[in-house]
């Protein structure tokens, strides 16, 4: 078994724990903090994938600034003193059953399933490319991702400024 | 282990326990993580796909790094309402939330 096995091992490892943490814990703060080490495992994902440009992105924007938000919204909707965030989780054992169910029919889809493989992508620069396909084939998505951000950014700011009145 | 199925395991786990978040949590905060490890697996895919699918360009991702834009939108937007939930009722609690029930 090569190096790059045992990495790759690791990487999908710590994501898959971390992210049943995620799921399972029932302190916010722990959830939280498992996320990151799930983010950073995807992360690690892409860089096998050859994704360098993806797996920066998903550093920068996840771990920075998603990630960020989410604990900030979890320090100010509850109280210091209460330790832990408790949460009900009401129709646990039939939500368990229908997810089982669901990732038998995913996997079963892809262990069986004959996908068009062809040549394998190798190392490259990905940056370049991604950039040229940005603004020739997809501009007007992109176009349409930044009239996103903006809504997004003033109907934020709108819902969180205080009420008049 | 290189193989294009082994990428499609780990994201159709990370889907699953998304679901399953979306599914038991009632903690509005809970329910968004959930939600950014579905969409996490979906980008996964598109990545892994672009790779061994024999793609000559990059389309898989860029589509990625739409999903990372529209996530983020979707985080910031959801946690605005959150937090304005709790100011109006006291709860993240997301079955405290009825009060437009018939």
């Amino acid at each position: 078994m090569s190096m790059s096995e045992l990495v790759f091992i690791f990487i999908a490892a710590l994501t898959i724990s971390s992210a049943f943490w995620v799921v399972f814990s029932n302190n916010l703060i722990y959830s939280a903090v498992a996320l990151l080490f799930t983010l950073f495992g995807v992360a690690g994902l892409y860089v096998f994938l050859f994704a360098d440009f993806i797996a920066a992105t998903q550093v920068m924007v996840y771990v920075g600034g998603i990630l960020v938000l989410i604990i900030f919204g979890v320090m100010l909707t509850n109280q210091i003193s209460e330790s832990t965030v408790t949460q009900t989780n009401r129709p646990r054992l039939l939500a368990g059953v229908i997810a089982f169910i669901i990732f038998l029919m995913v996997a079963y889809i892809s262990l069986t399933t004959q996908w068009h493989e062809g040549t394998v992508q190798t190392a490259e620069k990905t940056t370049t490319v991604i950039g040229d396909m940005i603004l020739n084939e997809y501009l007007l998505p992109f176009e349409a991702v930044s009239l996103v951000l903006l809504a997004a950014l003033l109907g934020s700011a709108l819902l969180s400024r205080k009420q008049h009145g | 282990m290189d193989n294009l199925t082994s990428y499609l395991i780990i994201s159709a786990i990370l889907f699953v326990l998304g679901l399953y978040a979306v599914m038991t949590r009632r903690n509005g905060i809970a329910i968004l993580m959930g939600i950014e490890l579905i969409l996490n697996s979906a980008s996964l895919n598109f990545v892994a796909f672009n790779r061994f699918g024999g793609m000559t360009k990059l389309d898989g991702h860029v589509f990625s790094i739409f999903i990372i834009c529209l996530a983020a939108a979707e985080a910031v937007v959801a946690l605005a309402i959150i937090i304005n939930l709790f100011k109006n009722l006291e709860s993240v609690n997301v079955d405290h939330a009825s009060s437009m029930k018939g």
